[in-house]
């Protein structure tokens, strides 16, 4: 396997507070994380992989991630899944890629009302899409939660949305370690997507 | 526009104003709670107005999935 770092998109909207963890989880698992404004029109062509992150993107307005859909970056990240690149939307980064349409759904409130943070065993269910590609159906991931949990991807499984953090669950001196597979499995995507582009080696 | 929870659809919202209600002595037995946006628009008469709001319903304004929306219109 090429030992090449591919760069790895993390999306900003004004009111994200998980990008800097994501891009720190990804830099420490082997990749470039570029940090990409919400207001940006376009992305660099060597991107292999985007991440929207956690937070609470525009206030919450309106709806969880509906005014996040209309922000100028999404119509790039809209193309770039066309194209069958990997996109991985992290809890309101999930609700982003939902209001958006590239995402069948929608996610709901609580019903108890109350805002959770736990970790949670996240039990793989299947492993069609390319961020699962290290699992087995059946393997448990420890990974925290700070609202709901579970996670679906489109039907060709390169665009998959989650509600528990994996960029939180990297680090074993921080605790559980459930999110390891899940965003190398993103970068092994990437790095495959990239593997079709001639670029110069880093 | 009025934007409502459609029916069936779990509104912790409203199940939580219902329930202080109910802790406060009303007998209220149901809540539920949505969204009024006040627009103004310009547009060339009620109807063109009303279709385009509709659009933004569509597209923006209410997730058709799981919310209902009524459009009341007036001069401004």
């Amino acid at each position: 396997m090429s030992e090449r770092r591919p760069r790895i998109a993390v999306v900003t909207f004004p009111g994200s507070n998980d990008d800097g963890d994501a891009r720190l989880a990804l830099e420490q698992l082997g990749a470039d994380a570029v940090a990409v404004w919400y207001a940006a029109t376009e992305l660099d062509s060597d991107i292999g992989g985007i991440v929207l992150p956690g937070g609470f993107s525009y206030g919450d307005y309106l709806r969880c991630g509906a005014l996040a859909r209309s922000a100028p970056v999404m119509n790039a990240v809209r193309e770039f899944a066309a194209d069958g690149g990997p996109v991985l939307g992290i809890c309101n980064g999930f609700q982003i890629l939902c209001e958006a349409g590239l995402l069948p759904g929608v996610l709901r409130p609580n019903r108890q009302l109350e805002f959770l943070c736990a970790d949670v065993t996240v039990v793989v269910e299947s492993t069609g899409a390319p961020i699962t590609t290290g699992l087995a159906p059946g393997d448990e991931l420890v990974i925290p939660v700070k609202h709901g949990e579970g996670g679906i991807a489109n039907r060709d499984g390169n665009v998959v949305g989650l509600m528990p953090h994996p960029e939180h669950a990297v680090d074993p001196l921080l605790g559980p370690t459930g999110g390891l597979p899940l965003l190398q499995g993103l970068i092994v995507a990437a790095r495959e997507r990239l593997a079709g582009y001639a670029l110069d080696p880093r | 526009m009025l934007i409502r929870p459609k029916a069936g659809i779990l509104d912790p919202q409203g199940d939580a104003v219902q329930a202080s209600l109910a802790h406060l002595g009303f007998a209220v037995t149901a809540a539920r709670v949505g969204r009024l946006v006040d627009l103004e628009i310009a547009a060339e008469g009620e109807a063109a107005a009303r279709s385009e709001v509709e659009r933004m319903c569509a597209e923006l304004l209410a997730n058709p999935l799981i919310e209902s929306f009524e459009i009341v219109s007036g001069p401004a």
